[in-house]
């Protein structure tokens, strides 16, 4: 194991590059996949490695201490790749997996809809069969890196007849197809990491269906729960500006280390930090033991919202006024900034606070589940955006 | 590190766990006259469970932290009114790191209880306000050491001064009338009362290393103490109907369980982890220790005052036990040193590892 490390080690001091360009972030990952850190625990006859989560979490450790260019593949790496490992046809496992481990094609997850977010399942982008094809219609919103994306997994309606669990499918596509259009979508910091997606005809094979026509939702779920352990288990930038040791580095910068207050609240957030770290690292520990953390995934991701909210009054105790206003050429106050700014996309991405409470709730804990009206209805009956029973 | 229990460890964790279910011995203490249950003390005792970190060769069980956590969770859960924390941790924490052997066998097998006096007039962890004079050869103790953790049922005393560590078998004790009544605590008075040194090198390093040993200990009762608030509240949910539906249907009551069980599973991790260092890396015991401690003191409270709310105002009854866990819950926060000492610590040492 420490061999492991050293050469982890070793390699990161070597190799990883100073800025975040596409170019040099595809670079990186081709890097990563021939020294053998792409797809530590994925199985070995699509390229990964075949190691255990111990090995993925020394690798995770050593790459804190820097700010891996790697963002731009968390969705296919951290989402769609594990979930069509789990649901994909041996074709589709060899042409999708290998070029996704090497860096050299980009994802995107097309889920949530303008009237279907926290309720993906009443979804409204149809897809229909023709012949061999499926012509897909409709649009999609707040999809990541869809700008860049060559691929996006797609979840769509394949039947109104039958209720809204039931009646879909999802579908691996082409995001440079012509009937594709992306649109930039600015969120709260200015910046447009995320799109909007239309689709008009396009059309697709039958065999880009993941999973089975109708099973889409068995898939969705699938990859939400991937989607809930690749966030919550995300490991903070060495960087990142709201990350404890950074904010004790600010502390000291700012003469603020000495007051009492701030070391105390300082040395809740580092316990906060450390409880999740390790929390972590059991489930891995656990799923090396054979038990999947399943919808404990869910407690990280809620952990993590929460635990970056906490180090958002922290900041916000340590530089005082600093915090609102900076001199413009002052990097460090851009930096403080755009952490804060992105902070509440984590309790709503990948599933609300709300959301993944009510998943501990209902799958965990075994609470009764609140009464639904649209189990059983046919999806064409509800009332679903600006759908209205006729 | 290890953070998942291998099959001995769940085994042991599952033999206390059936010996506490045997019957209801917190309220053999809260509702009857005696001061802690000395049935389960001799029970605990003849598993061999009052010596587990005790050397074989002073008639314990020579086992680690981890397994020692182990039934502190477990005495945790059930709220066990017996004198562990004192005398199988506390004192013998203290003999052992003082390399005092003599008493370990009393109290490894339970035969004997014992306390440490270790805070001052304010509870902050330090000398207690006893003075010791060395007299005809011997050493004598004089004061009043305030609050001792089961000092009204211990019959062995061990006393950190300005001067060193000391032993006494003699004190004249007034039990403090607690906040949970399921952990006694008393006042001790010396006078010229005879007493043995406890030579070392260095008493303030001592000190530290019990209040670390402690610091994980206390946390594994508390850790146990939320998991066991977080199932009866959950089972609670399920069964209590109002409005027709099952409480635990409705998101407000439903979202504070997922709370209290994220709660529960963030505890667990630093516990183990805490636990493991204390075997296995002595020299970061310092920083999880402190760690753990900021953690789980006042999560455990939350957890048993947002249970207690759960139960509504059966909760609130007597009868009901979700008052013991909150009694017990705010008492174990503001033990050594409470949690500004605790705070302070953590601070310290986060400092020292930059
Ligand atoms: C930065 C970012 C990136 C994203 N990337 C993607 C992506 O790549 N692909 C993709 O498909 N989607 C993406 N999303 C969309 C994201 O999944 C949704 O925004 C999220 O699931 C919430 O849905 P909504 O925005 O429709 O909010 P709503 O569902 O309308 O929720 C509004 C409020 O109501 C609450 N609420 C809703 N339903 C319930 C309920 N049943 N019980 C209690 N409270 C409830 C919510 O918690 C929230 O507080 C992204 C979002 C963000 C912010």
């Amino acid at each position: 194991m420490s061999e492991f490390r050293e050469k982890v080690r070793a390699w990161l001091a070597a190799n990883v590059p100073g800025d975040e360009e596409l170019e040099t972030a595809k670079r990186f990952q081709t890097a990563l996949y021939d020294a053998g850190f792409a797809g530590i625990t994925w199985p070995e006859e699509f390229g990964g490695q075949g190691l255990t989560a111990a090995e993925q979490q020394i690798f995770d450790q050593e790459s804190a201490r820097y700010d891996l260019p790697t963002s731009v593949f968390r969705i296919g790496m951290g989402m769609c790749g594990p979930t069509i490992v789990d649901l994909g046809t041996p074709e589709q496992k060899a042409r999708y997996i290998p070029p996704l481990l090497r860096g050299d094609e980009i994802w995107c997850q097309l889920f949530s809809e303008p009237g279907a977010g926290s309720d993906v399942a009443s979804l409204q982008t149809r897809a229909v069969r023709d012949g061999d094809e499926w012509v897909i219609n409709g649009q999609k919103v707040w999809t990541t890196v869809a700008h860049l994306a060559d691929f996006g997994a797609l979840l769509a309606r394949t039947d109104p007849d039958v209720p809204k669990h039931q009646g879909l499918t999802m579908f691996l596509i082409d995001m440079h197809d012509p009937a594709v259009t992306v649109r930039p979508l600015k969120d709260m910091t200015g910046r447009a990491p995320f799109n909007e997606v239309y689709f008009e005809n396009l059309r697709v094979p039958a065999d880009a269906v993941l999973g089975q026509v109708g099973q889409g939702w068995l898939a969705a779920v699938t990859m939400l729960g991937h989607e809930r352990v690749s966030i919550g288990g995300f490991v903070r930038k060495r960087h990142d500006p709201l990350a404890h040791a950074n904010l004790a580095e600010t502390a000291r910068k700012y003469g603020r280390d000495t007051d009492p207050v701030v070391q105390a609240e300082l040395a809740k957030l580092y316990a906060a930090e450390r409880a999740l770290a390790l929390f972590n690292t059991r489930l891995r520990q656990e799923a090396d033991a054979g038990t999947p953390p399943g919808a404990r995934g869910s407690v990280a991701k809620l952990a993590g919202a929460q635990l970056m909210q906490q180090a958002v009054a922290v900041a916000g105790l340590i530089g005082g006024p600093r915090v609102a206003a900076w001199d413009p050429d002052d990097p460090a106050g851009d930096e403080l900034a755009l952490a804060i700014n992105q902070t509440p996309s984590s309790s709503i991405a990948g599933g609300t606070d709300q959301i993944q409470r009510t998943i501990i709730g209902d799958r965990i804990l075994g609470l009764p589940r609140e009464p639904v009206v649209d189990r059983d209805v046919p999806f064409r009956e509800l009332r679903v955006g600006t759908q209205r029973p006729a | 590190m290890q953070l998942v229990l291998d099959t001995e460890q769940q085994q042991l964790r599952s033999t206390v766990r059936k010996l506490l279910a045997d019957h209801n011995h917190v309220r053999s203490v809260v509702d009857g006259d005696e001061s802690y249950d000395r049935v389960l003390w001799r029970h605990l005792a003849e598993l061999g469970l009052t010596g587990l970190v005790v050397p074989e060769e002073h008639g314990g069980a020579g086992a680690g932290h981890v397994e020692r956590c182990l039934v502190l969770e477990e005495l945790g859960r059930a709220l066990a009114p017996v004198p562990f924390l004192a005398s199988a941790v506390l004192a013998v924490d203290a003999l052992m790191a003082l390399g005092d052997t003599g008493l370990l066998p009393a109290l490894a097998s339970g035969e004997r209880i014992g306390a440490v006096a270790v805070s001052g007039v304010d509870g902050s962890w330090g000398p207690a306000p006893v003075a010791a004079t060395e007299r005809d050869g011997g050493w004598v103790l004089e004061g009043t050491a305030p609050f001792v953790i089961s000092g009204d049922v211990a019959d062995v005393f061990v006393v950190y001064t300005e001067s060193g560590w000391f032993v006494a078998e003699d004190a004249r004790r007034t039990p403090l009338t607690t906040l949970d009544p399921t952990r006694g605590q008393a006042k001790l008075e010396f006078s010229a009362t005879p007493a043995r040194r406890l030579d070392t090198a260095d008493p303030a390093a001592v000190l530290e290393k019990v209040r670390d040993l402690a610091s994980v200990a206390l946390a594994a009762e508390q850790v146990g103490g939320i998991a066991k608030v977080l199932e009866t509240t959950v089972e609670y949910a399920k069964v209590r109907v109002q409005f027709g539906r099952a409480i635990g249907s409705y998101q407000s009551v439903k979202h504070a369980c997922a709370d209290l069980y994220s709660t529960s599973e963030r505890a667990e991790s630093l516990l183990r982890h805490a636990a493991w260092v204390a075997d296995h890396e002595p020299e970061a015991l310092p920083l999880a220790a402190a760690t753990t401690q900021v953690f789980t003191g006042p999560a455990y409270f939350a957890a048993a005052a947002s249970g207690l709310q759960l139960h509504g105002g059966i909760g609130y009854t007597w009868e009901h036990d979700a008052h013991l866990y909150y009694k017990r819950a705010k008492s174990s926060e503001l033990l050594f040193g409470g949690q500004d000492e605790q705070l302070a610590r953590l601070a310290g040492r986060l400092a020292e590892v930059r």
